[in-house]
């Protein structure tokens, strides 16, 4: 029998219920199989022209339909569809009724270029300023909008949908969001505020705004064909991430009162860490301490030592920035013991689902303990030669997997990371 | 189930710094005076036929030094770095960096302006026939700033606070309208309280200066049009003037302030938030009843300043509820300051947290009767934040001792 406190008497928490949905697909078993065998959900986007883009691939969700289409209504959508995933397999609370808090982990949302043309259109003549757009939006006919556009609107929903309890927290620190919603659960049932809690992260934001704004920034990566190739973390030909869109969904439970309702437990959320870097709007501090500083606060929370971590989920989006960052930082944490540690990223197959990347990695990585089977890193034919990670190149690896650490890093200078077990410490 | 109030064995939290730069000026002396001439600050023209508290001008140079970094930010950036900064310096924490490496930060925020020029560049381009498949691309490539984006981005108000001021300790942003102010204090309340963390800024920044936003707004038809009135009068006329301003407060632990000598302005005893499903009237009035019995008891002397927006329904059902409880004498930060959103729930507590460390409550400015004058000085008070479609939260600010 395990303690359900953890050694510094706070209460275990553990995961009951998983769901997601990626490029790959939806569902657990979907994506999973998909996963180890090494196949990408990166294609050509053909929801909108591409025509004067740099980059004309994404890992889009093109299964799930909305109807008006918004990114927003997307991200809506993908997060009921895997909350409804992870809710039955934990098989907690009643229909509509959930025991606890929601975390929400979404893109900032905004009106979108459908909503803003057809606003210009409505004006009715070909020369017209901003006030004329401003003048047209009121009286009614277009309120549907105004509640699709609030950034608590898909909190709203997926509450009132699934019945969860108190006010919805909606948040973002960038591509850590997933991860982050993750840590606001664990701490609620850690102060004892709540048995239970649901952590949601969705991104359905591939739209061309969103691919020009990265664009601009010389964050996607423009090797477009094969789309399939194009996300390359660790090796030498990496030229950037491939925006993706999916969503992932965890229902957290402390320990105590996941068995005494016979909850299966599909693993612990032993450690959470996060820690800001205040050296740039985009780049890691170049001595990287921030990062390494996450990763120990991480090992810290979970009580753990770095030789009891035998796996790292990396954050890997195959920038040339970040993959390098990743392995220095990684590797004055861990030292000599990052050679056994096998490393692998997600992203080479999903891309990067950017507010739903935390909860999506996370997801793989229990499912990575259950399997006790790492997916490979595809695309992984030119090994960087300055990272030396044990990368899981191209082919999924089984290994005895006790404790993944999966990393998070964001712009903002945000950082996160997560380590999960299959039994409590 | 997901409130913070204080159980046996947690820590006190106080408020140990106030930071605000808002359409009444800057720092609390300024605003405090505003609020006691009955001062307002109201634009009816520049946005004409809508109404808005436009930001009393400050000189940014004084908290962003680096002219780069200002050239980085939108205005709504700017001003929430620009008060992050003057909550420090009240907090007597600015440069420290000791704490600053470890401060915790929970910042309330929306997202940044569009750039209209592109907007209306690209939209009048279509009207005149521009229809090859990648004209939005192109134009959207060729036309947007590359820093645009991280203007724009929530979670960059918070990254900008961390590099001008050099935060170093844990970053959330959260997002979600007025509410999103009131989770912000509830989520770094619990964690102070829990011994999580010993010290964090908490707050908000919004430019009501922007016609992208009103666009939205008028959306639903929330925006005052043609003619200010205190947000009590509008019933028949209804709608919000959007305001500009930035509000932050530093949260300490008492021990972690004690041990440094800090003075608190008053403490943070409780925050409470919900969502109402405001299907049937009287359901948000409901849930507002539902807080105020959450919070703990009050025994003292009692005011409400509450952030009701001066939208319809939701500001007659506030009234009602405020109507239950006549004995506390009211204050509305809306007609004060305008509609700022994210940032008008801790607004309302740093407005609360000043009115007790300065022995009395600002004077009510308000012809409907709603609110009342105060005697002495208010030992507690309750802070209402209802959204004005969604989410509703309470504070219970108190004196110290």
């Amino acid at each position: 029998m395990t303690a359900p406190r953890d050694r510094f008497g706070r209460p275990v928490v553990v995961v009951t219920g998983m769901g997601i949905t990626t490029s790959l697909g939806a569902g657990k078993a979907d994506n999973w199989a998909k996963l180890v065998a090494g196949e990408s959900g990166i294609r050509t986007i053909t929801r909108f022209p591409v025509d004067g883009l740099k980059t004309t691939m994404a890992g889009t969700v093109d299964f799930v339909s909305v109807d008006p289409f918004s990114s927003t209504g997307l991200s809506e959508r993908m997060a009921e569809l895997v909350t409804q995933e992870a809710l039955e397999q934990a098989g907690i609370g009643a229909k509509a009724d959930f025991p606890g808090p929601l975390f929400l982990a979404v893109a900032p949302v905004e009106v979108e270029w459908p909503q803003r043309r057809e606003l210009g259109r409505a004006v009715g003549k070909p020369d017209f300023t901003y006030d004329d757009l401003l003048r047209i939006s009121g009286g009614g006919k277009y309120s549907a909008y105004h509640h699709r556009f609030m950034f608590g609107s898909v909190a709203a929903h997926l509450a009132e949908t699934f019945g969860t309890k108190g006010s919805p927290i909606s948040l973002s620190t960038a591509c850590a969001s997933g991860a982050t919603s993750i840590q606001l659960g664990v701490e609620a049932i850690r102060r004892g505020e709540t048995d239970a809690a649901l952590c949601v992260a969705t991104d359905g934001t591939v739209n061309p705004e969103a691919m020009v704004r990265f664009s601009l920034l010389s964050a996607l990566s423009t090797q477009n064909d094969p789309p399939q190739a194009a996300s390359r973390p660790f090796s030498k030909n990496r030229d950037g991430f491939v925006m993706a869109e999916g969503a992932g969904a965890l229902v957290l439970e402390s320990y105590e009162a996941a068995t005494a309702r016979g909850a299966k437990i599909l693993g612990v959320i032993a450690g959470c860490g996060e820690l800001t870097d205040s050296f740039h709007r985009t780049r890691s501090s170049p001595d990287g301490k921030p990062i390494i500083g996450c990763m120990n606060k991480t090992l810290a929370d979970a009580g753990m030592t770095p030789d009891q971590i035998d796996h790292i989920n990396a954050h890997g989006t195959a920038t040339p920035e970040n993959d390098k960052m990743e392995y220095n930082t990684t590797s004055a944490v861990f030292g000599e013991l990052l050679q056994k540690i096998p490393v692998t990223s997600n992203k080479s197959m999903v891309g990067h689902t950017i507010s739903a990347a935390g909860a999506v990695e996370a997801i793989f990585s229990l499912l990575t303990l259950e399997h006790q089977r790492i997916p490979p890193t595809i695309n992984y034919d030119n090994p960087d030669p300055t990272i030396l990670f044990d990368v899981v190149g191209n082919k999924a690896r089984d290994a005895r997997v006790t404790a993944v650490m999966s990393n998070s890093f964001g712009f903002g200078g945000q950082n996160a990371s997560l380590i999960l077990t299959r039994e409590p410490a | 189930m997901t409130d913070t109030a204080l159980k046996p064995g947690q820590t006190e939290v106080w408020i140990t710094g106030i930071g605000l730069a808002t359409s009444l000026g800057e720092g609390l002396d300024a605003n405090w005076a505003a609020l006691s001439e009955k001062r307002i600050n109201v634009d009816d023209k520049s946005f004409a036929p809508y109404i808005v508290h436009p930001l009393m001008p400050v000189s940014f140079d004084a908290q962003i030094p680096k002219k780069g970094d200002q050239r980085q930010m939108e205005a709504w950036q700017r001003i929430g770095t620009y008060a992050a900064g003057l909550a420090l310096d009240s907090a007597g924490i600015k440069g420290n960096k000791d704490i600053l490496s470890k401060i915790d930060m929970v910042v309330a925020a929306g997202g940044g302006e569009r750039d209209l020029n592109v907007d209306t560049g690209v939209l009048t381009a279509e009207a005149k026939g521009a229809n090859a498949p990648g004209f939005l691309n192109e134009r959207l490539m060729s036309d947007l700033r590359p820093t645009l984006f991280l203007a724009q981005l929530s979670n960059l108000l918070a990254g900008n606070i961390a590099i001008v001021h050099g935060l170093g300790g844990t970053s959330r942003t959260f997002m979600g309208e007025e509410v999103a102010g009131a989770d912000a204090a509830r989520i770094a309340l619990a964690r102070i309280a829990s011994g999580e963390s010993d010290i964090a800024l908490v707050g908000g920044s919004h430019n009501g200066e922007r016609k992208d936003l009103m666009v939205l707004y008028e959306f639903g038809d929330f925006n005052l049009k043609d003619k200010f009135a205190p947000v009590w009068a509008r019933k028949d006329h209804a709608g919000f003037a959007l305001g500009s301003a930035g509000a932050f407060l530093v949260l300490e632990s008492k021990a972690h302030a004690e041990a440094r000598g800090a003075k608190p302005f008053a403490k943070l005893s409780s925050v409470v938030a919900d969502l109402a499903r405001r299907k049937q009237p009287g359901d948000m009035a409901a849930t507002l009843e539902k807080l105020w019995d959450k919070l703990p008891r009050r025994e003292g002397k009692g005011a409400i300043i509450t952030g009701a927006t001066g939208a319809e329904p939701a500001t007659s059902e506030e009234r009602g509820f405020l109507k239950g409880h006549a004995d506390f004498p009211v204050r509305s930060t809306g007609t004060m300051f305008g509609h700022t959103m994210e940032t008008q729930f801790p607004l309302g507590i740093a407005l609360a947290a000043l009115s007790i460390s300065r022995g009395a409550l600002f004077p009510p400015n308000d012809s409907t009767g709603t609110e009342i004058e105060m005697q002495g000085a208010p030992t507690q008070i309750v802070v209402v934040g209802a959204g004005h479609w969604r989410g509703e939260g309470m504070a219970l600010v108190e004196a110290v001792g």
